[in-house]
């Protein structure tokens, strides 16, 4: 842009003030103007004059740096002339100063104690709610599972072989991967501690106990948490966002037995395969880094095995399959029914759908060990 | 800088794929008239806009902007011609995390680092330009209506005081009521800040009631750009269609011109 940057000159003429503008007065000089015009004091003298004249592009901000050192000596008891504009940017000064009503630029928040207990009691209210809902919920699934059962036709077959297939079929690789790495690392840590009381063969007990019991299925549920559970949550909230859940309603279908029952269904059954297939490769990794490291023969390692786990050591496993399933089904079905407008909440509600279902599998793997510890198995 | 047009584009040719949707595009844009752009659904109106403040890269052709051509100007000589243009996306396009105050000092802050007291000073003025009330200001995108979003993000093109506006459909969604009351707004900035408006519209009263001039898209090109007038007395079928049909009929056009 042509042209030099704002500025002004200040000379008594006849006691008067007169305060002559120069150069650009548009937005790029409103940062060199701004401190100088605060500044600007009439003196004591009764009339002032803005000499406008001189001005070589004149814009909103320009305007109201015109129409604030204006309005500010008019009621510091001065008179002020405005000469030298032409009708257009005197138009432009007038529709500045008709808009001129300050405004708050972000609505008032409480600070520092009282906006802590603010939040902690809305955080606490929340999660009451919250634990409501997830309860009801569960039980309009059930419900909505009932007249399934009533009526099997209501079953979308169609819809839970795909959602079987996402997120049963299309998650094998990274479950099986993940589990023999986890495999290898129990074998390796193990090893280095239990040779220092040469005791190296019972790598494959704490192997098979740790991965059957307590590993495949954790780390099978988190990473379905994070890859189907986040992925429930974004595809119903897109549809919520595009009104498509309500054109549901709409048409007289039921989003709970369309969109929400098929995706619960195909998780209950495709994790606990998944957790098998997970307990098979954890071993499998365990075992081939037991034989490399160790020497553990997979002769003996087989041996071994069959001595120091049961049926109830993979059952202990298994059984947790599907109740996680189903709350991670839950939860990010659940968020995604919750996406309201925009776009961006879709975004908000997956990450929580994600970090909720992941507390809550872990909260009751606890429970479970708990449990099963109580009935001794 | 009189008389040379603001936009002149030569020959432009867009393509995604193997769609081509603008090919031996010629338009040019006088200082300080507001341009309609009209045309079929799927004409490419909006990757017009698009393409001109360089949100597209067109496959050929040239489209200059302020007598420079944006995409071979350097890095820091671009972010300064883009400072001289506002764009208005149609459903707003701000920014959900900001308030609508906030929003309109994006661009202060971002590229002029005013000082803050200023800025909020500018915003409050430019929320009262755009007809939005006081109230409005500390208000986020989420909590306005349509009309609202699209007056806070005129408010926010015109942050810098632009000499050019893109107007992507401003009328679109909005009762007839405010759509009028937008045309006028739009009409009256343009009066007292002295603007050149683009504006792809689908609104025939919009056109009627502010454009200067009219370009109507077809067959990949502008077929006839010209007032009202002209625009009535073509004979191409779609332009017949368009400005002599059941609703042009409703917008008084015919006895208009």
């Amino acid at each position: 842009m042509s042209g030099t940057a704002g500025s002004f000159t200040v000379r008594n003429e006849r006691g008067m003030v007169v305060l002559a503008a120069l150069g650009r007065w548009d937005a790029a000089a409103a940062r060199l103007l701004d401190a100088p015009l605060r500044a600007f004091r009439a003196g004591g003298s009764q009339t002032v004059r803005l000499d406008l004249g001189q001005i070589e592009r004149f814009d909103t901000a320009g305007a109201w740096l015109v129409w604030r050192t204006h309005k500010r000596l008019s009621a510091e008891g001065a008179t002020v002339e405005l000469v030298g504009l032409d009708p257009a940017r005197q138009a432009l000064l007038e529709q500045v100063a008709a808009n001129d009503h300050p405004v708050r630029v972000e609505p008032d928040k409480s600070r520092g104690l009282a906006r802590i207990a603010e939040r902690t009691g809305k955080g606490a209210v929340q999660a009451l709610r919250k634990g409501r809902n997830f309860v009801a919920f569960f039980g309009l699934i059930m419900v909505t599972l009932a007249r399934a059962v009533a009526q099997p036709r209501r079953f979308r077959i169609t819809s839970i072989v795909y959602h079987v297939e996402q997120v049963g079929l299309n998650a094998l690789p990274i479950v099986g991967l993940i589990s023999f790495l986890i495999g290898i690392v129990l074998a390796y840590q193990g090893a280095s501690q239990l040779q220092q009381f040469g005791a190296e063969v019972f790598v494959v007990n704490l192997i098979a106990i740790s991965v059957l019991r307590e590993l495949a299925i954790l780390l099978t549920a988190i990473i379905i948490a994070g890859r189907s559970g986040s992925a429930f949550t974004a595809q119903i909230g897109a549809m919520k966002v595009h009104e498509e859940v309500d054109a549901m309603r709409a048409l007289g279908l039921d989003p709970m037995e369309i969109l929400v029952l098929p995706r619960v269904i195909a998780l209950v059954i495709a994790l606990p395969l998944l957790a098998f297939f997970a307990d098979i490769m954890g071993l499998l990794g365990g075992g081939l880094m037991a034989w490399f490291a160790l020497d553990v023969s997979p002769a003996v390692f087989i041996e071994r095995l069959h001595a120091a786990t049961g049926f109830w050591t993979v059952a202990v496993g298994l059984i947790k399959a599907p109740v996680f399933a189903l709350l991670i089904a839950m939860v990010g079905c659940y968020e995604g029914l919750r996406v309201e407008g925009s776009a961006e909440s879709v975004g908000r509600l997956t990450t929580r759908a994600v970090v909720e279902s992941i507390f809550l599998v872990i909260v009751v793997d606890a429970l479970f060990s708990i449990f099963f510890a109580a009935i001794g198995v | 800088m009189s008389g040379d047009p603001i936009i002149r584009i030569r020959g432009l040719r867009t393509q995604f794929g193997r769609q081509v949707v603008h090919d031996g595009l010629d338009l040019d844009v006088e200082r300080g008239e507001v341009i309609g752009i009209v045309g079929g659904s799927g004409t490419g109106k909006s990757v017009l806009l698009r393409t001109i403040v360089g949100l597209n890269r067109p496959a050929a052709g040239s489209i200059e902007v302020f007598g420079a051509e944006l995409a071979k100007l350097p890095a820091g000589e671009r972010r300064r011609q883009e400072q001289r243009w506002g764009v208005l996306f149609q459903d707003g396009a701000l920014f959900s995390s900001l308030t609508v105050a906030q929003n309109i000092q994006v661009p202060l802050r971002e590229h002029l680092h005013l000082p803050q007291a200023l800025m909020d000073e500018i915003a409050a003025i430019k929320i009262g330009m755009v007809g939005l009330a006081p109230e409005a200001a500390d208000k986020y995108p989420s909590e306005l209506s349509g009309g609202m979003r699209k007056r806070a993000g005129l408010a926010r093109a015109l942050a810098m005081d632009p000499e050019v506006v893109f107007l992507d459909e401003p009328t679109a969604g909005l009762d007839p009521i405010g759509a009028a009351a937008f045309d006028q707004l739009i009409r009256s900035l343009q009066r007292s800040l002295g603007l050149t408006v683009f504006m792809v519209t689908h609104d025939l009263d919009s056109l009627h009631a502010i454009c200067d001039r009219i370009a109507v898209l077809a067959d990949k090109r502008v077929l006839v750009v010209g007032d009202m007038a002209t625009m009535l007395r073509h004979d191409h079928p779609w332009i017949r269609e368009y400005f002599h049909g059941p609703r042009a009929r409703a917008a008084n056009l015919d006895t208009a011109a």
